[in-house]
């Protein structure tokens, strides 16, 4: 497509000087920047996650509330974040790497949550281990169809009330 | 010092499962998520050993931070795994949303206490 070229032509990166006959750069090259974007998002979220459960600690035996809310949460904004960034409007290359593979791939987590079951199922309460581990999975599923659904639905109202505004002036 | 641990293990973690994603993404055509069932299923097992570990006294609390909280908290998912379901469900796949879901949550129940086990043997 004529539009991606003329975006990969400003990318600071690549050799403006030779856009059309450069061959594809090579896989490990353009990586780099998005490992990084992603060790560092990945840092700050893993961080954000630890300071939840330090300020709300669960007692052993009881319902990891702490876990189950940064879990609910980070889909929800992964839902957002993933819509504004692949649907909405053109974001740098790095954004997605950061916010969604880094920042919410690392405050979220599923072996804390699959730990936390277990460890419900060794203190001898079966019955709240699976609730646990149902309630995230339902909360889950639907905290990222419902920010999916509703940026949606903003961005289309915002889109159309802009055009209104472009068509009025 | 805790949350320099946490922050070093994650900051590995999250590159990681990134690499591996895209590794085991790039080696099958098919839409399925296999990459990350692969890291989260992965991390699973290694917070089970790292668990059970420190819980038998094998290792001490700081390995806890450094590969538990940090490095597989970092290297598994929840939102990914959420997203892609529903991306599933969305594109019609919804037999291959609800396999993604059955598949996640049972190997990655059964990697944790995979995972136990093994510590159990190594530090009885």
């Amino acid at each position: 497509m004529t539009g991606d070229r003329i975006q990969e032509s400003v990318d600071p990166d690549l050799d403006v000087t030779d856009v059309t006959t450069a061959p594809p750069r090579p896989r490990a090259a353009g990586q780099l920047p998005i490992v990084v974007a992603v060790s560092l998002g990945g840092g700050l979220g893993a961080a954000a996650r630890y300071g939840v459960t330090l300020a709300w600690p669960t007692t052993a035996g009881s319902f990891p509330w702490a876990i189950w809310s940064v879990n609910v949460a980070g889909c929800a904004l992964l839902g957002v974040v993933l819509v504004l960034v692949t649907e909405v409007r053109d974001a740098h290359r790095l954004l997605r790497p950061f916010l969604g593979t880094g920042v919410l791939g690392g405050f979220t987590t599923f072996s804390t949550y699959a730990v936390d079951a277990q460890a419900l199922v060794q203190a001898g309460r079966p019955g709240l281990a699976l609730t646990s581990a149902a309630a995230t999975l339902v909360a889950a599923l639907a905290s990222v169809w419902l920010a999916v659904t509703a940026t949606r639905a903003v961005s289309r109202r915002v889109r159309g009330s802009r055009r209104q505004g472009e068509a009025g002036a | 010092m805790s949350w320099v641990l946490v922050v070093a293990g994650a900051m590995v973690g999250a590159p990681l499962r990134y690499l591996t994603d895209r590794a085991v993404q790039s080696r099958h055509g098919s839409v399925f998520p296999w990459g990350t069932v692969t890291v989260n299923v992965a991390g699973c097992l290694l917070l089970g050993v790292v668990t059970g570990a420190v819980t038998a006294g094998g290792a001490p609390e700081p390995v806890r931070l450094l590969l538990g909280t940090g490095l597989c908290g970092a290297l598994t998912t929840y939102s990914t795994f959420s997203f892609e379901t529903l991306r599933l469900a969305e594109t019609g796949a919804r037999l291959l949303a609800a396999a993604n879901v059955a598949l996640s949550v049972v190997a990655g129940l059964g990697a944790v206490v995979l995972g136990t086990v093994l510590a159990n043997t190594l530090w009885p």
